[in-house]
């Protein structure tokens, strides 16, 4: 019986759309990464609102605080337990705006305030801020569509 | 002149994408694993400037102030809004209470006329310490504006103050 020798063959496929498509991938997912998370406590549930907007200026120097339900606080990514206990990274954070030439009252801080929270936790961290001549508030929402 | 007989053969320069490929994908793969979606958020401006000891000048235009007090009841939800805008005073204890709000808002704004001539109108809050505050965003909601029918937003007071808790 005779076998014909079969030809060996290197069969390449044409790479060069999967790599289009993936290098495409990858600049989308990088545009829309959100490296600010630490500034968020995911397990903070703001109210919604259908009437504010987000912001259309940035402010020159922002402080977000994440309320709890309980009081606690998470700032910077660090827990604080009592609003009491936040004086000291007000002032840390003062300081920092002043380097850049950002006054106390300029400063913009943001509250993220659970929507079951006493109203009362939120006046008394206001408070704690004004001591800190911090004087601009903005009370963080979900927008609601 | 010589030239060299024949043509050159052309050389099949081939690159080798492996590597470049394991990469693309791990970068691809730690992108989708940390790819989060998150509802966007909005603001309600609140300025508390600090107490001064400055005195106001004869002429100058005092604003005209709503008071909003919200009231607490059972289990921290809201039991009434009462609300004085220096000729009248209401009080709002319905399901209905917040449209009212907006209604009084209104009806502030039209009897002040003109942004451009008339004084500033502001809105001060008093709210009870227990009170839950989704229903204090619901009342900064109810004072700044309100949708339209057809989907756009009326704005109203942008001026909001908190009373200190004292």
């Amino acid at each position: 019986m005779r076998f014909h020798r079969k030809k060996k063959e290197i069969m390449e496929a044409d790479l060069t759309p999967m790599i289009d498509m993936t290098f495409q991938l990858i600049a989308f997912f990088m545009i829309i990464i959100n490296f600010s998370e630490v500034d968020r406590a995911e397990e903070i549930m703001l109210p919604t609102s259908r009437i504010a907007k987000p912001p259309e200026v940035l402010p020159d120097y922002r402080v977000i605080l994440n309320l709890n339900e309980d009081g606690s606080l998470i700032f910077d990514g660090q827990r604080v337990e009592r609003i009491e206990f936040i004086g000291s990274l007000l002032r840390r954070e003062v300081s920092a705006a002043a380097r850049v030439r950002v006054k106390p009252g300029d400063v913009s801080v943001i509250i993220r305030g659970h929507q079951e929270t006493p109203t009362g936790l939120v006046q008394r961290l206001m408070a704690k801020c004004q001591e800190h001549e911090l004087e601009s508030f903005s009370l963080r929402v979900k927008e609601e569509r | 002149m010589k030239f060299r007989k024949g043509i050159q053969k052309a050389q099949d320069i081939r690159l080798n994408m492996t590597a470049m490929i394991d990469i693309v994908f791990q970068l691809l793969v730690f992108f989708i694993m940390t790819f989060k979606i998150t509802a966007m958020e909005a603001d309600f401006n609140v300025r508390m400037p600090l107490a001064s000891e400055q005195v106001a000048r004869p002429d100058e235009v005092l604003p005209t102030v709503i008071r909003v007090n919200l009231r607490a009841g059972g289990d921290r939800h809201i039991a009434g809004v009462d609300v004085d805008n220096e000729i009248q005073s209401m009080t709002f204890d319905q399901s209905d209470m917040f449209q009212r709000l907006t209604e009084f808002v209104e009806r502030t704004l039209a009897r002040e006329g003109d942004a451009s001539t008339a004084p500033e109108v502001e809105v001060e809050f008093t709210i009870a310490e227990a009170l839950r505050y989704k229903y204090t965003v619901m009342a900064m909601e109810a004072v700044s504006g309100k949708v339209l029918p057809d989907g756009t937003t009326k704005r109203l007071i942008e001026k909001i103050k908190f009373r200190s808790p004292n």
